[in-house]
């Protein structure tokens, strides 16, 4: 562990001595103060207005989907770039296990993750203090977001150690993701049992619609650490294997 | 120190690298010498635990690369062939961030750092961010990260490359500095890299170690006879004669003056064995003035040549 904080610490300071850290977070704050203000908040003053917990729900879902987009432009860089620039060979050559690397970047980019989207809770704190909704709704919204975000991350980083170059890492990652959200529609023209398990393995659907409605359910925190579990080891034994190749 | 027993490495279906039995003894200062794509880089990963063996064992201080690799690791410093640098980093951070991840304390780190810091004379770079540093400066770096955990076996990959004229002594002298406290292994295209710095030569031909041993012994072994350059002021022709009486001697052909000047001319000896000695007598008894006599340096490249290239290039050279 302490080797995985090691790296993590080092990782997670690259993000702010370089531009694209502050570019990534400035651009993922902005779509998501847009898609606040134009999505959650819009179709207010045109003589439909949304109820409090409505609006929460729209920016909870909004902000699921930028942070997804974040997760996978950041952790395309968190191994295939080291290994373009050649800096994956002093990690690789220290008395460091291949799990610690990986629990290393999941956790650099998963703590910049949760800092920039901390700083959306300026928006849930408007709705709070002018309409209705409870804690319990906010907090349990943004544990989800965490949730897809920490799964989109390890899906990225499997990617990531997986491919050689980070241009491909991104498709590869993009692609893992895109398909694991997209299977509820898969799950609509499949019969049963078929579509009832490709509609469990759905990334966002129905596991992230509980948590933006403000409802906790264990199976989804777990179908989401399971993800996360999944993807973690599956770019340990993706690291291990190149030492062989 | 390091045991290596029927080494192979194999990408796919290509074997690169093997077999490979050699051992170096604690302190030695070994150089591997191989044109490019050889297996020098794929045999020094191997050591540093960056890739692992297909085939055979390598054992560090006794400890097998492959069942106790974080082992090995702590007891190697490894220098790629690029530099693994953080450009982000200033000089201190990074080489305090590779000896924490060698395993060493906080306190312990930065003590270290200092000593090589000094050691590399890299001080006065300390607080400059990496991506700021010449070419030269990067190697330094290179080579401090690679100390910096106190590894008992130093593996550097073509630590030269790309250096400047003075940049190559300095590198050098640091590389020769470093053995009174690792054993050594350096590997290079460069022959007066390898001939000058390291105790043993092994040169590797397509993976495989193809002869082993100092630069005179391969020299006897391979080169037919020594071949040596003298240059002389005085009598063109009692020189030659005097040269040409020496015992051992096989021909005397004149070349060009390796120096200007009136009445200096220059001879290539060839000789079954070296007879520098016997020629700066036989000169000096006849009253010739001897300005300069060298061994040819094409020697070591003729014997680099005729163990490094393919066998197919070889045997038309030498029909040639």
């Amino acid at each position: 562990m302490r080797n995985a904080l090691l790296i993590a610490q080092r990782e997670f300071r690259s993000y702010f001595r370089s531009p694209l850290g502050s570019i990534v977070a400035a651009v993922m704050l902005l779509l998501e103060g847009l898609l606040f203000q134009v999505g959650a908040m819009g179709g207010q003053g045109a003589g439909k207005a949304k109820l409090s917990a409505e609006v929460l729900s729209d920016f909870f879902y909004y902000t699921s989907g930028v942070t997804m987009i974040g997760a996978i432009a950041l952790s395309m860089r968190l191994i295939a770039h080291e290994r373009e620039k050649g800096t994956l060979i002093l990690i690789n050559t220290a008395p460091v296990k291949d799990r610690e690397i990986v629990l290393g970047k999941f956790l650099a980019l998963f703590t910049f993750l949760f800092g920039v989207t901390a700083l959306t809770a300026y928006m849930p704190a408007l709705i709070f203090v002018n309409g209705r909704v409870s804690v319990g709704h906010i907090l349990v919204g943004y544990l989800g977001i965490l949730l897809i975000g920490g799964a989109a991350v390890a899906i990225g980083l499997f990617a990531s150690a997986f491919a050689r170059t980070q241009v491909i890492a991104a498709v590869l990652g993009a692609a893992v993701l895109g398909v694991l959200l997209l299977l509820w529609m898969a799950a609509k023209v499949a019969d049963a049992p078929v579509n009832n398990f490709l509609l469990s393995l759905a990334i966002h659907h129905e596991r992230q619609r509980s948590f933006m409605l403000g409802t906790l359910r264990l199976e989804n925190i777990l179908y989401y650490v399971g993800v996360i579990y999944f993807f973690l080891l599956a770019a340990t034994k993706t690291l291990e294997a190149r030492r062989w190749r | 120190m390091i045991e290596i027993q029927a080494l192979t490495k194999y990408y796919g279906a290509r074997r690169v690298v093997g077999p490979i039995s050699i051992s170096i003894a604690k302190g030695e200062i070994v150089g591997l010498l191989g044109l490019n794509g050889a297996g020098k880089t794929t045999t020094l990963r191997i050591l540093a635990c960056d890739l692992l063996p297909s085939s055979g064992s390598v054992r560090v201080d006794g400890l097998d690369v492959v069942d106790n690799p974080d082992e090995v690791r702590a007891r190697v410093g490894y220098l790629p062939d690029a530099p693994p640098l953080y450009d982000e980093m200033t000089v201190g951070e990074y080489l305090v961030f590779a000896a924490r991840l060698r395993g060493l304390g906080q306190e312990d780190a930065e003590a270290r750092v200092e000593e090589v810091l000094v050691s590399t004379q890299l001080d006065r770079v300390r607080d400059d961010v990496i991506s700021t540093l010449s070419h030269g400066f990067r190697q330094r770096v290179g080579i401090a990260q690679a100390v910096v955990h106190r590894p008992r076996l130093l593996v550097l990959d073509e630590p030269i490359s790309g250096l400047d004229p003075v940049q190559i002594v300095e590198m050098r002298e640091l590389v020769r500095n470093l053995r009174h406290h690792h054993t050594t292994i350096i590997s290079s295209h460069i022959l007066s890299e390898i001939s000058e710095t390291c105790d043993r030569i092994l040169v590797i031909r397509d993976g495989e170690i193809v002869a082993a041993g100092t630069e005179a012994e391969l020299s006897s072994r391979l080169v037919e006879g020594a071949e040596v350059v003298v240059t002389v002021r005085g009598d063109a022709g009692q020189a030659k004669r005097l040269l040409a009486s020496v015992k051992g001697v096989t021909a005397v052909e004149p070349v060009d003056a390796t120096e200007p000047g009136a009445d200096i001319s220059s001879f290539r000896v060839e000789a079954e064995r070296d007879v520098r000695q016997e020629l700066c007598r036989a000169l000096v008894l006849g009253d010739v003035a001897l300005l300069g006599i060298a061994k040819n340096d094409r020697e070591l490249e003729s014997i680099f040549l005729r163990l490094a290239q393919p066998e197919s290039k070889n045997g038309a050279e030498v029909q040639a």
